[in-house]
């Protein structure tokens, strides 16, 4: 085993053009998915890319039609950085990942790229709509992340690309997103379900604008489009609750496992996707 | 391009050092730390930043060193543990004084984050501290103590006056070299040359399998110098806990029984035998079909487990008193508790580690220093195993990093001892968490049923149990579970009719053995549940019931033993009485509002017997004044519950020299005797005895040196011992003198008879606890707000370590009600397998009482597993008042607390 530690990026990407090679950010995933293996006998067969001399893929930056948060950027830094209230939902969840020492090192990206369905970062991601940049020796792309996840544990990450960068436009008004998050405990736990939502009111208490993502429910978080679409011109109130059981489960395809049934994380996704639509109405009435 | 690997040396700085690396950059900062620079106060518990032992900071910021490659740490600044830093003095010094550390091993995690905290935030807010801390498990204290230990760094504690050591908050007497980072456990010192150590294991729950040419293997692979096979055990391969009961196996002998069970052996160097893939070792592997769960294993699936069990049926416990049907025919309400369990992990932050060297004299001895609870039983086990003498084995048991039962049995041990016997080079080894998860025991899993009978007043008058557990592919100490429970079945009740009956199972699971409380936890889920369903029906309040009922001094036990003394329950019954009215009034007043958030109040009471069931298990102590000084030589191994702390205190006094004359040697079997093990919560009641008998024996030979009478004052003065009385002063010089004051003590205790009739155990712990939950009805999540635990200690010796071990022991009872669930080849690691964090803790109210045991020094009995035992009963009463139903599946995770509520509502719609 070895470890490749570019300074810049076009010599990550003539790495990853040369060779397969195991990317390493913030370590938070490639070394817990080592243990196991060494736990079990299989010594580490990839080389490590080390990322984190690579300056270009740091920060949290403004840019003219939203955000880019570069590959390198951590949880912590999502917490640090001022960004609009949009992005609240995003800071909850980073709040929510692991603990302190996860936050410090964890990226965004990473957590995307790592692709569990459990990832606290995709649900937010979704709703914002953020593009993932994607670059190698033969071009540079940008995809929504619907095409960037495509399964539990897959991605279209070409073998000599690397994720280079999130591109999240400004998020609608000024309306605060939420994050609800469900574990078996506080701190250091992965969600049995998870649910992101922006939902922003017009001037009569209407809903004007409806962004809702689950986590955990599916190989891949989903936004729920069928429920958002429903959503537009409606008021919240009780008469969400038969809207949301029909809608909800439908979107989800849930499985069984230690930490939840399947019937569990649909029923848990509803009651959360209805808590975070209350809780948008007794937050503000949007511009 | 810059290729880090290319250049074999890494320049770091650590500590304010720059050093200069020989180490490869994609290695793990923690092992940089630890094997290359020395710096073992980083621990390692999961390599996967599951339990923040690894907690160093780097640019100020707190991270897993486990989860950093060497070279990202290249032009940054690593602050350790072992850092000269005024915070973090000021951290070490709150958390010794305040008893914040217990076994210590994930004290030095604790530390660095709570010193990042501090540097940003000098005055930090109790949610501050716990969000700080959320990062670090630990497994001993509850984290109520560290959290306290941050919250007031910097002020003064107090210190126990000398000569008053008992009853005093004496800091732990080995608490410095645990808060220093300096304290060595089993994986954190080892020769130099020592080869390394690792198994190969079963990734089967069940299989046979061939073992094809490995000197072929061996000498493909450099630097790999022996495969250990089953042929190399040069005694008996078969090894076990019982005399007449060994049916484990120190290497598989071609059929394997559970997931992770050892097969061979690779020993040489480490880069070597890391680099190996174990998946081209030639073993051939014919799965077959396993018996996982009580059901299959009762159903045989697959075929018996072991031969010689063609029903599975390891063990029976049975104990039979009165006529139990006509208790129930005489009875106003009978009602059930019914559960199911899991098998729950020890979860220790330590994995288990150590090494072993072979020592050539005129008789060879085989040496190993690893973490453990039980020397003398490892030096006997490891003797067989060798085909030695017991004297040829020397255990010298470093620091142990938890132990909570699972360190009871054989771990890093055999194998170690064969491989140094075999290679006559050091030989070391440190288990993964992976590995230590799939190869250590568990507690039982356990399907209950208790029936109860109750006159109108809600008397108790027939108790019948059938309890099923689980204990796994081999025995280890499933039947002591199956013999201990049906003692304590009942409760600590007054009961005229009983029939308690166990069952251990063989399955295919792993082995499950000893796990703080012996079973009894589980069966006092059931039948605290059954008490509650009756108090229902009855319409009374559930502390009633249990004062009504509760055993009190002149009462008879249900295995017929008549207690003359110590029998606090009721005392901790009318200390928690307004606490749980004021509960009961809370939990009203918020149903009252409504909403999807309901809360409830549980009770739960316990009785545990202090020492072996019915069984000799003395402790010998010796006390010796020579050159040295005063020295306590004690082979009670300290597994961070603090029984080096107590047996000074206890000391202390009967000498009547103030604690900090008392030195220690300990738990090495070259130098110490024989205390017993760590279990059964032993060593304050039969060692603190035998040490205080010791110390007041060496206290006579003094004075009779000095010819004084009993009422001569001694004072440690320099190299000289003074003994004074009114005219009288004799200086004793240190170095002309040696004696030695020897004590033991064996509990009182008589064999059961086959109804299970006799004195089972010298003296009985008590206690209560009241638990305060709120339940979310649409998601089944269950917060626990509040609990107070009253405690019957016989006396306090030291207030700090007591209120530590039910911290400690209400955070495991909690993850045993709420989230802690074993299931093999699917938990075997610290993120799947959860215990609770810091932010799951609920505020803790302690009253202590003390109702003396006469046979305890100065009237003292266990608290270890007591702490644990009623902690569950009350959360799950509490969730079950919450949603008016029995939760009879634990641990009560939010999916499983849904479908009760759901279940219910059908019920009381139909």
């Amino acid at each position: 085993m070895t470890m490749f530690r570019p300074e810049n990026l076009d010599d990550a990407l003539a790495l990853r053009a040369e060779r397969e090679v195991l990317p390493l950010a913030g370590g938070t995933d490639v070394f817990p998915a080592r243990a196991v293996d060494e736990a079990w006998g299989r010594p580490a067969a990839l080389p490590l890319l080390d990322l984190s001399g690579l300056f270009e893929l740091r920060g949290i930056a403004e840019t003219d039609d939203g955000y880019r948060v570069g590959t390198l950027a951590t949880w912590s830094d999502v917490i640090r950085a001022e960004l609009p209230a949009g992005f609240d939902g995003l800071k909850q969840a980073a709040r929510e990942v692991g603990g302190h020492q996860i936050q410090n090192r964890g990226t965004l990206v990473g957590n995307l790229c790592n692709a569990s369905p459990a990832a606290d970062g995709l649900p937010m991601l979704l709703l914002l709509e953020a593009e993932i940049e994607l670059a190698s020796r033969r071009r540079r792309r940008r995809l929504l992340l619907d095409e960037f996840v495509t399964g539990n544990r897959r991605t279209t990450l070409a073998p000599d690309e690397l994720a280079v960068a999130l591109h999240i436009p400004r998020p609608p008004g000024d309306v605060p997103s939420r994050f609800l998050k469900l574990g078996s405990r506080h701190y250091l736990v992965i969600s049995i379900a998870a649910v992101a939502g922006l939902v922003a009111l017009d001037g009569a208490g209407a809903i004007a604008t409806a962004r809702i993502a689950v986590g955990a429910c599916s190989p891949v978080a989903c936004r729920l489009t069928a429920l958002e679409a429903a959503l537009v011109g409606r008021h919240i109130d009780g008469g969400l609750v038969p809207l949301v059981a029909e809608t909800v489960p439908p979107a989800l395809s849930p499985i069984d496992d230690a930490r939840g049934s399947a019937d569990y994380r649909r029923e848990a996704a509803c009651v959360l996707v209805r808590r975070l639509l209350m809780e948008s109405h007794s937050g503000r009435v949007a511009a | 391009m810059n290729d880090v690997s290319a250049r074999p040396r890494l320049q770091l700085a650590v500590n304010g050092e720059r050093h200069d690396i020989p180490a490869p950059a994609e290695e793990r900062l923690s092992r940089i730390l630890r094997d290359r620079l020395g710096l073992t106060g980083t621990k390692v518990g999961c390599d996967a930043g599951d339990c923040g032992a690894c907690t160093v900071l780097v640019d100020g910021e707190q991270v897993c060193a486990c989860l950093v490659a060497g070279g990202q740490v290249v032009g940054r600044e690593v602050l350790t543990v072992e850092a000269r830093d005024p915070v973090l003095d000021r951290l070490k010094e709150s958390f010794l004084t305040r008893g914040a550390a217990q076994c210590g091993i994930c004290t030095p995690g604790m530390l660095m984050a709570a010193r990042a905290l501090l540097e940003s935030t000098p005055a930090p807010s109790r949610a501050q501290v716990e969000d700080a801390l959320g990062g670090v498990l630990c497994r001993c204290t509850g984290y109520v103590k560290i959290v306290e230990a941050v919250l007031e760094a910097g002020t003064i504690s107090e210190i126990p006056a000398a000569g008053e050591a008992v009853g005093g908050r004496l800091a732990k007497v080995d608490g410095a070299g645990k808060v220093a980072g300096t304290e060595a456990f089993g994986a954190d010192r080892a020769p130099a040359d020592a080869l390394w150590l690792r198994v190969v294991r079963s990734p089967h729950d069940r299989a046979r399998f061939t073992v094809g040419d490995l000197d072929g293997f061996l000498r493909a692979h450099p630097g790999l110098e022996r495969i250990l096979s089953v042929a190399d055990v040069p005694g008996s391969n078969a090894h076990g806990v019982y005399p007449d009961l060994k049916d484990q196996q120190v290497l598989a002998d071609g059929l394997v029984r559970h997931r992770g069970e050892a097969v061979l052996a690779l020993v040489g160097a480490r880069e070597a035998v890391e680099a190996i893939d174990v998946d081209r070792l030639p073993i051939d592997w014919r799965p077959e079909t396993p018996a996982l769960g009580l059901a299959a294993a009762l159903a045989v699936r697959g075929g018996p487990v072991h031969e010689g069990h063609a029903d599975n049926v390891l063990a029976r416990g049975r104990l039979v008193k009165g006529d139990v049907e006509a208790g129930f025919a005489g009875a106003a309400a009978i009602a059930e508790g019914r559960v199911e369990t899991a098998f729950v992990e020890h979860a220790y932050i330590e994995p288990e580690a150590g090494f072993a060297v072979r020592v050539d004299g005129a008789v060879p001895e085989i040496h190993i220093t690893a973490c453990t609870q039980s020397p003398y039983m490892d030096r006997d086990s490891v003797a067989g195993i060798m085909g030695l003498a017991p004297e040829q084995v020397r255990i010298i048991p470093t620091a142990c990093g938890g132990g909570f039962g699972g360190k009871l049995d054989l771990s890093v041990q055999p194998l170690l001892a064969i491989a140094a016997w075999l290679t006559g080079r050091p030989v070391r080894c440190a288990w993964t968490r992976p590995e230590s998860m799939a190869a250590s025991p568990k507690r039982h899993p356990t399907r209950i049923r208790a029936r109860l009978g109750v006159d109108g007043e809600g008397r108790m008058q027939a108790f019948d149990f059938e309890g099923d557990f689980d204990t796994g592919a081999y025995a280890s100490w499933g039947p002591t579970v199956t013999g201990r429970v049906p003692v304590h079945a009942t409760g600590p009740y007054r009961v005229a009719h009983v029939r308690n009956l166990t069952r251990g199972i063989y399955s295919n699971g792993p082995p499950a053995g000893a796990f703080r409380g012996f079973g009894v936890p589980q069966a006092a889920i059931a039948q605290e549940a059954a008490l509650d369903a009756v108090a229902a029906e009855l319409g009374l309040d559930r502390l009633e019931i249990r004062r009504r009922n509760a055993l009190r001094a002149g009462d008879e036990t249900s295995s017929g033993q008549v207690l003359s003394a110590s029998c606090g329950l009721v005392a901790c019954l009318d200390a928690l009485a307004p606490g749980w009215q004021a509960m009961l009034a809370r939990v009203d007043a918020a149903n009252a509002a409504g909403g999807a958030i309901r809360h409830g109040a549980g009770i739960g009471c316990m009785w545990y017997g202090c020492g072996n069931t019915s069984m000799s298990n003395p402790s010998i102590m010796r006390v010796t004044l020579d050159a040295a000084g005063i020295t306590l030589h004690s082979g009670a191994v300290d597994i961070g519950q603090g029984v080096n702390t107590i047996l000074t205190q206890i000391v202390a006094d009967a000498l009547r020299l103030p604690a900090g004359a008392i030195a220690m040697v300990t738990g090495d079997t070259g130098l110490t005797a024989d205390a017993g093990k760590t279990s059964a919560s032993r060593q304050t009641f039969i060692s603190g005895k035998a040490a205080e008998l010791a110390a007041l024996d060496l206290r006579r030979r003094i004075l009779s040196q000095a010819n004084a009478g009993a009422d001569a004052t001694l004072r440690l003065d320099g190299a000289a011992l003074m003994v004074e009385e009114g005219e009288l002063r004799r200086a004793l010089p240190l170095d002309e003198i040696r004696l030695e004051g020897a004590g033991s003590f064996d509990p009182p205790t008589t064999a059961l008879d086959a109804d299970g009739q006799g004195v089972p155990y010298a003296t009985y712990g008590f206690a209560a606890q009241i638990a305060e939950v709120s339940v979310d009805r649409e998601l089944g999540t269950v917060k626990v707000h509040r609990i107070a635990a009253a405690h019957d200690v016989g006396r306090t010796v030291n207030p700090t370590q007591v209120e530590g071990q039910i911290q400690g022991g209400i955070a495991q009872g909690l993850g045993l009600a709420l989230m802690e669930e074993y299931l093999p080849g699917r938990t075997e690691n610290l993120h799947d397998y959860l215990i609770p964090t810091v932010g799951d803790m609920p505020e803790i109210e302690i009253h202590l009482i003390e109702d003396p045991e006469p046979l305890g020094p100065s009237g003292a009995k266990g608290i270890g597993e007591p702490a644990l035992i009623p902690t569950a009963p009350a959360i799950l009463g509490a969730i079950a008042h919450a949603i008016g139903a029995p939760i009879t599946r634990v641990p009560a995770l939010p999916h499983r607390v849904l479908e009760t509520i759901r279940r219910a509502e059908q019920e009381r719609a139909t």
